[in-house]
């Protein structure tokens, strides 16, 4: 049977933020956009985003974007590219105020304006009194506004694939990409969408660890087409661990909390946060929070019978605070937790949370395909949110600042592609084999016989990565994670489906999501191995100080033969003078 | 624990038939982790689900008689043997999975997206914390489909009343001070099936995972379009 084929401006891999605020760029300039997604839009993660989207607005407190750009190069541990950063802190404004006029039910302050609350890492003037810069409908601010971009992109007539599973990018016989092969989930029938641009939007990885805050449906896709295409991905190694996530279940408190005055204690009642970040305390950067959470515990100040981890205090706050401003947490605390905040403290320990790293871009939102950086990028191929790599997280993203990225970029990347496609609308002829390929990649799966099952390798892989990968590495043991997940990509050809049906079949897609899962994987663990210092989410008791004279650089991973490489971190921003490296202290 | 669930793939099987199935119980297992554990036996049993933690809204599913949203469902709540079916009223693809696209449709139809004909000011639209207020209840809808699929109306009706979650997405932006659009709104609500098919049963507000009340909302536009009448 013939490959049934369709054709579009722009093919967009992904419906949460960043793809839904680029395709609603596309469709509004009238643009041909197919947006594909493995569920239905209003079910990607940026749903879950709970505290908010940092911005510069000054509604509660002073404020400016260049105190904001200074807070997020600080957090990303001088890792971060200082022009992409300044671009992210200034668009930071007129992106809020257009995800209000589209719509998002941001909570309000008196005077009417949006209500803006404190975040960790938050600073008014350059490291000075804590900034109230998030800006929040309530603590379900990423609900709030996938589902009024999703409104917006059927108003502006947005072509949506719900529920097709991208396998893999199409490239031409130069090495363009030209497209991508997806499956309708539904049917079991591969589709080839022909496209002049390509947008990766599809996301992040945190199920390739066993406890996380991310969703099933995060399994690092278009991280590993990007892989399988021969392009590297960039600071694969640095993995945010939220230091609140429920105990043994992973489930996601917001930082929020702290922000609305809630903090940390261990057994003996103790606010520890006060030995580890004396100044911003609870509201230090994520990565310091987490560390010090799983210290506490290490030296047998846990909480509960385990002594495994530690409470998050909140019941002084008046319930009145937590009914307007955190009603989500209050239910999941109930469901999850089993106690009322209200009441009770909530049990929490650090969970795998969200990717620093991802596909290299330039801050136009163009794919980067090599460690020289002199503008090369590859035409027609974007990746902006979690799956990119910009780079304006560095080692260690701010609290709000990714709900910000893949709005800011997802926009940018819109409107890139709409100049872009001006001067090249025509489609290339797409190669073969590239086409042949790719359908490879299914027809693997259709192999019959005994053999190891999706669950069994995915439950043995999951463990691995949060037993070799974690908040603190070592080099022997993470030496000895790269030689398991090496292995358990071995065993994968012995994986066999025991389900062949071709409607809906959901065995089969994670059966490629487990592909995916372990090439990203195994690019964190290689990535982390190699990098011979301590910075921002990347802890090394072995090499406890940061490095900047000889790490102050970021990490290229290429799938082939795990090739390594590296490049300087971009230290010149846009306009204003670059923040050079400092001890970072909270 | 038992199970009972709903099996049919369309592939191989004639007709649909219930198939047992024991779990063992952990603490503080959800239905959700039940129905993982059941796909650890039998690889071939499909359901949809994602993010775990009731915001997603994947993965509603007809339980012991009722629509529910399967990660939040403590498996505690329940009476053995838990009899797991796809919403009802919808056309199953396989499993628990059911085609939704008519619900999805039925929301689009009440044009959900905020409409402003006045030029945007550069800043934010102001709103008051009371006209913010007005939308809660309201926004924090997931599109589960638990309350349209449990609605008797819904399942006579799929193709001419809204049902409940369409409802209360027009209500969201009926009441929100923002949009302009109020009139109009209204009017594509007029005849006897779209709105005034409601006949106030609510099974929605019983089923509804996130505590919203559709019904109220229905209330409440009938309320507007009786005070514009006069």
């Amino acid at each position: 049977m013939a490959l049934e084929k369709q054709r579009f401006d722009t093919l967009i891999l992904g419906a949460g933020g960043a793809g839904l605020n680029a395709a609603l760029q596309l469709a509004n300039a009238n643009l041909k956009v197919a947006v594909v997604s493995k569920v239905f839009p209003t079910r990607s993660h940026t749903v879950a985003a709970q505290g908010g989207v940092n911005a510069a607005l000054a509604n509660v407190l002073p404020d400016n974007w260049h105190w904001h750009m200074f807070d997020t190069v600080k957090g990303s541990d001088y890792l971060g590219d200082q022009d992409a950063i300044e671009y992210m802190c200034r668009e930071a404004i007129p992106t809020v105020y257009e995800l209000e006029h589209n719509g998002v039910p941001f909570s309000r302050l008196t005077n009417g304006k949006i209500y803006q609350r404190a975040f960790g890492g938050q600073s008014q003037n350059f490291g000075g009194e804590q900034a109230a810069r998030t800006c929040a409908a309530a603590d379900r601010t990423g609900h709030a506004i996938l589902h009024t971009l999703y409104q917006q992109n059927i108003r502006a007539k947005t072509h949506f694939y719900d529920e097709y599973f991208a396998v893999d990018l199409i490239k031409d016989k130069e090495g363009i990409v030209v497209g991508a092969l997806v499956l309708n989930i539904a049917t079991g029938e591969p589709l080839l969408i022909e496209s002049t641009t390509t947008l990766l939007a599809t996301g992040g990885c945190g199920q390739v660890f066993r406890t996380t805050s991310n969703a099933h449906i995060n399994t690092g896709d278009g991280m590993a087409m990007v892989l399988r295409a021969g392009l590297p991905l960039m600071d694969m190694e640095f993995f945010q661990f939220h230091p609140t996530g429920i105990a043994g279940k992973g489930m996601l408190i917001t930082e929020g909390v702290r922000g609305e005055g809630g903090y940390l204690i261990n057994k003996d009642g103790d606010r520890f946060m006060e030995k580890y970040a004396p100044n911003a305390k609870d509201l230090a950067s994520r990565d310091v929070v987490s560390r010090s959470i799983v210290t506490e515990v290490r030296d047998g100040h846990g909480c509960g019978p385990e002594a495994d981890h530690v409470m998050l205090k909140v019941n002084h706050l008046s319930e009145d605070v937590i009914a307007k401003r955190l009603p989500g947490i209050r239910e999941s605390s109930r469901i999850f937790a089993g106690v009322d905040p209200v009441k009770d403290p909530i049990p929490v320990f650090p969970t795998a949370h969200y990717v620093m790293g991802g596909i290299p871009t330039d801050r136009f939102g163009r794919v980067m395909p090599t460690s020289e950086d002199n503008g090369e990028h590859l035409p027609g191929l974007y990746a902006a949110g979690e799956c990119a790599c910009a780079s304006v997280h560095g080692a260690n993203r701010l609290g709000g600042n990714s709900l910000l990225d893949i709005l800011v970029f997802g926009r940018l990347a819109g409107h890139n592609i709409i100049d872009y496609v001006k001067d090249n609308g025509t489609h290339r002829p797409l190669d073969e084999a590239a086409v042949e390929q790719a359908m490879g990649r299914l027809a693997r799966w259709e192999n019959k016989g005994e053999g190891l099952s999706v669950s069994q390798l995915r439950n043995e892989f999951r463990k691995t990565m949060e037993d070799h990968a974690g908040v603190f590495r070592v080099e022997e043991m993470m030496a000895e994670g790269v030689e398991k997940v090496r292995q358990i990509r071995e065993k994968l050809s012995d994986v066999r489906l025991t389900d062949h049906s071709s409607t809906f079949n959901i065995n089969r897609t994670e059966a490629l999501e487990l592909e995916n899962m372990i090439d990203v994987g195994l690019s964190i663990a290689v990535s982390a191995l190699h990098r011979k210092e301590s910075r921002g989410a990347h802890s090394r008791p072995d090499y406890p100080k940061r490095n900047d004279a000889e790490w102050m650089k970021h990490t290229l991973y290429w799938q082939e033969n795990d090739k390594l490489d590296y490049k300087g971190v971009r230290v010149q921003p846009l306009t204003v003078e670059s923040f050079p490296p400092k001890e970072r202290v909270y | 624990m038992k199970f009972s669930v709903y099996r049919y793939n369309p592939d191989t099987d004639d007709e649909p038939y219930m198939q047992g199935f024991e779990v063992e119980l952990r603490q503080g297992m959800m239905l959700r982790d039940a129905l993982l554990a059941i796909r650890e036996q039998d690889e071939s049993f499909t359901f949809r689900h994602s993010c775990g933690e009731g915001v997603c809204g994947s993965d509603g599913v007809n339980v012991n008689g009722s629509n529910k949203l399967a990660c939040i469902t403590p498996l505690t709540e329940l009476k053995e043997p838990v009899v797991v079916r796809p919403f009802p009223g919808r056309p199953v693809v396989r499993d628990l999975v059911v085609d939704m696209s008519q619900f999805y449709t039925r929301y689009k139809q009440v044009d959900p997206w905020l409409i402003r004909k006045e030029p945007m000011p550069e800043r934010e639209i102001l709103q008051s914390p009371e006209e913010r207020d007005k939308l809660d209840g309201l926004y924090e809808c997931i599109m589960c489909g638990c309350c349209s699929t449990s609605c008797p109306s819904f399942w006579w009706n799929p193709d001419k009343f809204l049902g409940p979650q369409a409802l209360l997405s027009a209500c969201r932006f009926l009441a929100d001070s923002r949009d302009q659009a109020g009139e109009e709104r209204l009017d594509k609500l007029e005849g006897p099936y779209k709105l005034f098919r409601c006949h106030t049963i609510m099974n929605c507000v019983e089923a509804c995972p996130k505590g919203l009340n559709p019904t109220k909302a229905i209330g409440h536009i009938k309320a507007i379009m009786l005070k514009d009448a006069i």
